[in-house]
């Protein structure tokens, strides 16, 4: 079952932007893309922990500010050369409300233990 | 026995279902109240009657006639007031009560109005119906008129006026058009072609206040100051479903009339139909949707069974010369890609959004022709596994070619400038192509084009090709990224030469690929739009790499490290003090001296950090743009001040370098040093710039390393005077400003344009290449650090907390 929790609004996440939401269990970042889409991903490059919440958004991929791997945030997934996977978690937008999803964010693993 | 229905509104919604109920032979009485003194018009088609391609007549869509021959009383000019659901009447403006056995709610919407100062002014009106209307067209050529509202209404409303000779202002709050329809590439265009049509356009502006004389509108007050003159105001900021009504009679009322499949109410003798109602938690704006609902509500009438089912709805834009059209969805869903093209000769834009194999949304500019083709796609959820590749070029391109690489550059005009050194224009190099001139060489020599600082050879190759076709190869020149055919140079050029002041402009004039761009050509294109327009771009912080966008260095661990500036290195106790009392209270792991005689405080956490700006800026101390590629540090000796062997004063002659070129980015970073003799204690040789002082003056040397690469400056000239050594850095920073691709640090530069053009370009331009860069510094000679502290604490922090929520 979905639990959807209000997070904030859309517009305190600039468009091509993220920020990021502490959790019990490690941070997760929430990003905006160009068309108002929202993703929320492990705050924490598969490559070496970079917080992607840091990155340049482009398209519906971060890319990380540490050493610019490209990370989808649909999938989670490493993009081109490079491999390796973040953990993603049900967002979405509501009235101009971030929601995230309560039931995926408690049963995340801890940060950085998925890649 | 025959019942009575009432029906509230002859809108576009209830006029379609009386039509399909008399079509039906449906047995009812029918009375038709309206509150506009008419009867049903067709309501979309006020745009073509306000720009005088129709006139009223011929939007009448059931006149006198009609509603005689179909039996349906009509009550016209007048409003229902009040309905009684238990008595099962209506009570209408003019006193008269009307029994009824169905009603039916087609009350529309109301035009929102913002309730800014002055909004009750006579002349500020909406855009809705023909009285709005004929207010508009009474509007001559010697008037001003603004719309508020860049949305599908406002911008019919302002071509429709400016067709009239109006002068006309679009003020909008978003960034760009239509942000709900479009996005920022086709936002350009369609801006581009009102522009055209003499429309001003004013993107996100934010109305203060209408100001008034005698009660008449006189001017909007914009929140920048900004004060626009105007005889008429008109509002099309959106709508809201009118409810009012309903609400007062009881009935289940949410954002809209809550109504079910069969258009029935909370009360299974009302029905409502059209934009006052809400369906499944949606409102609706278009008529599409409406003309749906009218035909279910004429079935549910008539006994029959059938349900309103929401659809994908599509958009077009009723105004003459821009094609526009989008449909679809781009706002949600996981999974999609995009596929763009671009066409910059035929000012084309297109856009799909695809998920899982499907067409889920489209955007066209320019070339609509194909749009139904790809709302079919879209409606009928069509696998298009196969035709992937070529999807984009449309139906009759199934198997065509790719986008040609070369059509930015044929797209451009005779006499857009290609060579900026020698103002040479695209025509006089066809013209030495149509002369003879077959190569690159043969153009330098007959024109001059590309033959001094050099950056512009790719364009003049790309003339040359589509100039000759086949007969020219354009050798293989680096592509920005994968987002882009052209060079660094090429880019730069065309944004110098087409004069585009937007990122979205430069995505579609240069054929970008992506949507957006990438993390390697955005930081580049901010770069070169704020250094060649600095008041018309506005720098895009989520453009830059986090560095830049914080105003702190990331290390690997995600801490930052914080430097602020100490002009030309000199610090005062008081500093001291402030830097070591920060260390301790936000437990700074490392404090170090660095090689730009600057201290840095290494490991701060991220959330700290407007914070301890706060705390520095108290102390009198800003950023020292230690992350920045832009002006960094500049390093000096003790010169005349204490040494003995100084010959000028290079302490004080750095601190003013530092302070009049504070702030201003560059390619790369910039970092300058001033010794006070040739000892060259500053080691201003190894330096971007460095200035060795002798006793006859200054010696300004340019385009030293010490990094990956170490090299030596190289001396650019030599003046008598602190005055004459501060204009010529400034000028050569300005040149490398304008002109280096993004990511070269002076000596890469140098060594593709050449010393001896950057001396010739100094000695002759010092003037106004300064004062260029002066203009430029009016913007961002600022301490980012103050203005974060002010504006923009809260991204710094966490967006929410739920530590302690989760745990539970
Ligand atoms: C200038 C303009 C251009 C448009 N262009 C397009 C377009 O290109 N494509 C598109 O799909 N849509 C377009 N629309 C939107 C479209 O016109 C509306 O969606 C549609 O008209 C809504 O129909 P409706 O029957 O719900 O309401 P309306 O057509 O607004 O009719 C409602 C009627 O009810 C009357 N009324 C309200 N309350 C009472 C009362 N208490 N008693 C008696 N009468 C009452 C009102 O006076 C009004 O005449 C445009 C709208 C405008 C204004
Ligand atoms: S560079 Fe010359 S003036 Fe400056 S400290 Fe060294 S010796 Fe003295
Ligand atoms: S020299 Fe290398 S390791 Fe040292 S600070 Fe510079 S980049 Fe980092
Ligand atoms: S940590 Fe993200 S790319 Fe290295």
């Amino acid at each position: 079952m979905t639990d959807w929790i209000d997070i904030a609004a859309l517009d305190d996440v600039p468009a091509r932007g993220a920020r990021m939401v502490k959790t019990a269990l490690g941070c997760v970042a929430v990003f905006r893309t160009a068309d108002d889409q929202v993703f929320a991903l492990d705050n924490a490059c598969p490559h070496k922990a970079g917080p992607l919440a840091e990155g340049i958004v482009h398209g519906t991929s971060v890319t990380c500010p540490l050493h610019n791997w490209v990370i989808s945030l649909e999938t989670g997934e490493a993009q081109g050369a490079d491999e390796g996977r973040v953990a993603t978690y049900p967002a979405r937008v509501d009235g101009g409300r971030i929601l995230l999803d309560r039931t995926f964010l408690q049963a995340r693993p801890t940060s950085g233990a998925a890649a | 026995m025959t019942q009575h229905l009432i029906v509230i509104g002859a809108g576009m919604a209830t006029g379609r279902m009386l039509e399909t109920l008399v079509e039906n032979g449906a047995d009812y009485d029918i009375t038709l109240i309206n509150g506009e003194p008419r009867g049903n018009y067709n309501r979309i088609m006020l745009s073509p009657v306000l720009s005088g391609e129709k006139t009223y007549a011929e939007i009448v869509t059931h006149d006198d006639a009609w509603y005689a021959d179909n039996s349906v009383t009509t009550r016209f000019g007048c409003f229902v007031e009040a309905v009684d659901r238990a008595a099962k009447t209506v009570t209408l403006t003019t006193g008269e009560v009307l029994g009824y056995d169905k009603l039916v709610f087609g009350t529309g919407s109301n035009p929102f109005m913002i309730p800014l100062p002055g909004h009750d002014l006579d002349g500020v009106i909406a855009y809705r119906d023909l009285e709005d209307t004929e207010k508009m067209m009474g509007l001559g050529p010697d008037h001003k008129c603004v719309v508020i509202g860049g949305g599908l209404l406002g911008l019919e409303a302002a071509a429709g006026m400016a067709a009239r000779g109006v002068d006309v202002t679009v003020v909008h709050i978003m960034g760009h058009l239509m942000e709900r329809q479009l996005d920022e590439a086709a936002g350009y265009l369609l801006r581009k072609a009102l522009v055209d049509k003499g429309i001003t356009v004013k993107c996100a502006a934010n109305s203060k206040e209408i100001l008034g004389e005698d009660g008449h509108v006189r001017a909007l007050l914009l929140d920048d100051g900004t004060e626009l003159p105007c005889d008429l105001l008109v509002m099309a900021v959106g709508i809201r479903p009118n409810v009012k009504l309903a609400q007062d009679a009881g009935l289940a009322v949410g954002k809209g009339i809550h109504v079910d499949d069969q258009m029935l109410t909370s009360d299974a003798d009302v029905l409502a139909v059209g934009e006052c109602v809400e369906h499944d938690g949606a409102i609706f704006g278009l008529v599409a949707p409406l003309y749906d609902q009218a035909k279910v509500a004429a079935k549910t009438l008539m006994g029959q069974t059938d349900a309103f089912v929401q659809k994908e709805l599509s958009t077009k834009l009723k105004v003459t010369g821009c094609d526009l059209f989008s449909a679809g969805d781009f706002a949600d869903g996981d999974g999609r890609e995009d596929i763009v093209f671009r066409d910059p000769a035929r000012g084309v834009y297109r856009r799909l959004v695809l998920q899982n194999n499907v067409v889920i949304g489209a955007v066209m500019y320019g070339d609509t022709a194909d749009s139904n083709w790809f709302f079919g796609l879209i409606r009928d959820k069509t696998d298009i596994a196969d035709m992937r590749d070529t999807l984009i070029f449309g139906p009759a391109y199934q198997g065509g070619t790719p986008l040609d690489p070369l059509a930015a550059v044929a797209a451009l005009p005779r006499d857009a400038e290609i060579c900026g050194c020698n103002g040479i224009c695209k025509g006089q190099i066809e013209d030495a192509i149509a002369a003879g001139a077959s190569d690159l060489g043969a153009i330098k020599a007959t024109t001059k084009a590309s033959a001094s600082c050099g950056t512009c050879t790719g364009l003049v190759e790309q003339v040359l090709a589509v100039t000759l076709g086949d007969d020219f190869v354009v050798p293989a020149a680096a592509s920005m990224c994968g987002c882009t055919d052209m060079t660094h140079e090429d880019v730069r050029r065309m944004i110098k030469s087409r004069r585009l002041t937007s990122m979205p402009a430069v995505w579609q004039e240069c054929g970008w690929k992506t949507p957006d761009g990438c993390h390697s050509c955005r930081p580049a294109l901010n770069f070169y739009l704020l250094a060649d327009w600095p008041l018309e771009y506005q720098d895009d912080p989520q453009s830059r790499f986090i560095n830049e966008r914080k105003h702190a260095n990331i290390q690997k661990d995600g801490t930052y490290s914080v430097v602020p500036r100490m002009w030309g290195g000199i610090t005062t106790p008081k500093e001291l003090r402030a830097i070591a009392d920060a260390a301790d209270k936000y437990m700074v792991p490392t404090v170090k001296v660095t090689g730009g005689q600057r201290i840095d405080l290494l490991g701060v956490r991220g959330e700290d950090l407007p914070a301890i700006w706060k705390d520095l800026n108290d102390a009198g101390m800003v950023s020292g743009y230690a992350y920045s590629k832009g002006l960094r540090t500049v390093k000096t000796c003790v010169g005349t001040d204490h040494c003995r062997f100084g010959t000028q004063d290079s302490t004080g002659l750095g601190i003013k370098l530092e302070q009049t070129l504070h702030g201003a980015w560059t390619p790369h970073k910039l970092k300058l040093a001033v010794s006070g003799c040739p000892r060259n204690c500053a080691e201003a040789t190894c330096k971007d710039i460095g200035v060795v002082c002798v006793d006859s003056g200054y010696q300004i040397s340019i385009g030293g390393a010490a990094g990956m690469d170490v090299k030596e400056t190289e001396l650019l000239c030599q003046v008598a005077t602190e005055d004459d050594a501060i204009l010529v850095i400034k000028a050569v920073t300005q040149l490398y400003r304008e002109n280096a691709k993004y990511l070269d640090r002076i000596y890469k530069w140098m060594a593709k344009v050449g010393l001896d053009w950057i001396k010739e370009r100094v000695e002759a331009d010092r003037d106004a290449l300064v004062e260029r860069f002066e203009l430029s510094q009016t913007i961002y000679r600022h301490d980012p650090w103050a203005d974060h502290v002010a504006k923009q604490t809260e991204r710094y922090q966490p967006l929410a907390n739920l530590s302690l929520e989760a745990a539970e």
